[in-house]
């Protein structure tokens, strides 16, 4: 049993079932992020542990206690939420201390707390503020505060960094991971920024259709996704998918796919599993920095192949250039160094870490254990 | 072409504010000059002893009071009516916004219908429920009357302001452990001020000028100011003080005149709100 257990946990609105039997069990002090497209379940899931939204079936337990039908306020979360949801009448410091006053915490004990978490955020200048007159970061820290002040158990984050500016949602990510290390208080977190997810959690949950696709450490995702929607939706840019054909090569098996021309290429698979699949057609998953220019090629793999293939277009992104070309009839990204010689229209040689490539099955579209 | 637009604009105004000024200068006009034939002209002997009587001194029906009793029972009717009407509509549009039920939405068609009945369907019905509650001929009673009238318009504006107003908000009052009328009282009325000043002055225009139910429902010492002016000017002997109706008729307008001054511009920007987010 864990600290925070979710337990076969289904929603359903009249006929629609929006989440399907999600088993969950988080420990103390992790960072859990629950990442989808919209429309996931996620925040749904996310609503149903603050007990703003009913549980159809199944159990959501805090320490062991079960809360199905427990007030959102008694069961000691805090929540952010997307648009920070600060009441607009209320000073920032008031906003902060509202729950404690709810919960009859005295005036002096109180103001004690707002001092507290005020300093701890370096919202001390603020607090006499309205929410009007705040900043989208400056909102975001009050509404955080408002979340700490009360030292809940688990901490329920909805976006909340989606309503802020590219770079200010970057460092607010680095300070939210460095209060998360300060408190070690235990974090749901949803999101549908899979870089977020990524430097944020200790584990992460994949969700789609109201199912959790995958459930695991960040780097097990990334590195072994369970199926296509996983694959493709952590990482960017997304993984490369491209189908391709199990051959053999004495005992070992190679991935056959066609160049821009049409001309085979064979590249030799690192599981020898795979042997299992000669003759039959897969889906074979490649992130674009396993495909790199020779000089560049991971020299702690094992397995580089060789392929020269047309460049069809390049983007130059600053640390790196994308090189796209065209691979089993698919456009796939490269990701080059950024003083890679590769241009439009030339032929190149790219070298494919095969360590990293990953297999999955064409009609079930999971991917096929190693 | 500007100073066309000006010029039109400025005639229609002109024409417009005819009767104001027709009711202004013969309320300081002794009668002699009325009745001589001036009614566009200017005072020549300028006098305020016909808002004299017509506050302290006029005959009303039987008695020489003057308005102003009537005045006050106007404003012992209208300023608990404005307030209870404008309290529950925020309630019920609080209720029909944030805690939805099932069948909420035909609740609240079936409060608009409340819009739109015509006051005389209801007057025998009223009358009698009136005499049932032991509220006939009391202001207590038309209070009754116009909070129940009013409610359908006051629900109707508050419930389209709250729509816009983000639930986020009453979720996290609930997480921060608010309760249903904390979370009105803290958070929702305070950030209502716009579309109460909307609210007020329409309950306050519309009871304060109403005639009918306090005609209808009062007795003679709670009758409003609209059917004591009424009676004023409608008195069938005695010679005819047209400048002491005229100010009797400016003093009964009056109210909502200064209510709309005080609070017209926040009543054009309540009504806005909502349709525009911010």
């Amino acid at each position: 049993m864990g600290f925070l257990d979710i337990d076969n946990a289904t929603k359903s609105y009249g006929s629609v079932r929006v989440l399907h039997n999600v088993d969950i069990s988080v420990e103390e002090g992790e960072f859990l992020a629950l990442v989808g497209p919209s429309g996931c379940g996620k925040s749904t899931l996310l609503n149903m542990i603050a007990g703003l939204e009913e549980i159809t079936s199944g159990e959501i337990r805090i320490r062991g206690a079960v809360m199905n039908g427990v007030h959102p306020s008694k069961r000691n979360i805090a929540m952010v939420f997307q648009s920070y949801a600060l009441y607009p009448n209320m000073t920032a410091g008031q906003n902060i201390t509202f729950g404690l006053e709810m919960h009859g915490v005295p005036k002096a004990r109180r103001e004690q707390a707002r001092q507290r978490v005020a300093r701890l955020l370096q919202i001390e200048h603020l607090l006499n503020r309205k929410p009007g007159s705040l900043s989208g970061g400056q909102r975001q820290r009050v509404a955080m505060g408002r979340a700490l002040v009360r030292n809940p158990d688990v901490f329920l984050f909805d976006e909340p960094l989606s309503n802020l500016d590219a770079k200010l949602r970057v460092d607010m990510r680095t300070e939210i991971k460095k209060l998360h290390q300060t408190l070690g208080t235990t974090v749901i977190y949803v999101t549908h920024d899979q870089i977020e997810a990524m430097t944020l959690s200790t584990r992460i949950a994949v969700m789609n259709g109201g199912y959790v696709q995958q459930l695991g450490k960040p780097q097990e995702i990334y590195d072994t996704p369970a199926n296509i929607f996983v694959a493709t939706f952590m990482g960017s840019p997304a993984m490369n998918v491209l189908p391709a054909r199990v051959m053999m090569e004495g005992t070992a098996p190679v991935a056959e796919t066609a160049l821009h021309d049409g001309t085979p290429v064979r590249m030799p698979f690192s599981q020898a599993n795979l042997a299992q699949w000669a003759g039959r057609d897969i889906l074979l998953g490649i992130r674009p920095e396993s495909i790199t220019d020779e000089n560049t090629a991971d020299r702690t793999s094992g397995n580089i192949a060789r392929l020269t293939n047309r460049v069809v277009i390049t983007e130059p992104a600053g640390s790196d250039t994308f090189a796209i070309m065209t691979l089993g009839g698919r456009d796939v990204i490269a990701r080059m160094r950024s003083d890679a010689k590769v241009a439009p229209g030339i032929d190149f040689t790219f070298a494919v870490n095969m360590e990293k490539a990953v297999a999955f099955d064409p009609e079930t579209k999971e991917r096929i254990a190693s | 072409m500007r100073a066309l637009i000006y010029l039109v604009l400025t005639l229609c105004a002109l024409f417009y504010m005819l009767p104001l000024y027709v009711m202004l200068v013969n309320s300081v006009k002794p009668l002699d000059e009325i009745t001589g034939g001036g009614m566009m002209n200017l005072p020549q002997v300028f006098t305020l002893v016909p808002w004299a009587r017509a506050w302290s001194s006029a005959q009303i029906g039987v008695e020489p009071t003057g308005l102003s009793p009537y005045f006050w029972n106007s404003i012992r009717m209208v300023v608990p009516a404005v307030a209870i009407s404008t309290l529950l509509g925020a309630l019920n549009g609080y209720v029909l916004t944030k805690w939805r039920f099932k069948y909420d939405t035909i609740l609240f068609g079936l409060m608009l219908f409340a819009c739109f009945i015509p006051f005389q369907v209801v007057l025998i019905p009223m009358a009698r429920m009136l005499g049932l509650m032991g509220l006939a001929g009391t202001t207590r009673g038309l209070v009754l009357v116009h909070v129940v009238y009013g409610v359908g318009f006051t629900t109707l504006y508050f419930r389209n302001y709250y729509a816009f107003f983000p639930t986020e908000l009453v979720r996290a009052a609930q997480i921060d452990g608010a309760g249903f009328f904390r979370i009105f009282w803290r958070i929702l009325l305070p950030s209502s001020g716009p579309i109460a000043v909307v609210s007020i002055i329409w309950q306050f225009t519309n009871i304060w000028n109403d005639f009918l139910f306090g005609a209808s429902f009062a007795d003679a010492n709670s009758q409003p100011m609209t059917v004591a002016l009424n009676n004023l000017v409608q008195a069938s002997h005695g010679v005819k003080e047209y400048n002491v109706h005229f100010a009797g008729a400016i003093l009964a307008a009056m109210p909502t005149l200064l209510v709309y001054i005080v609070a017209g511009r926040y009543f054009v920007r309540g009504l806005m709100a909502g349709s525009v987010k911010g």
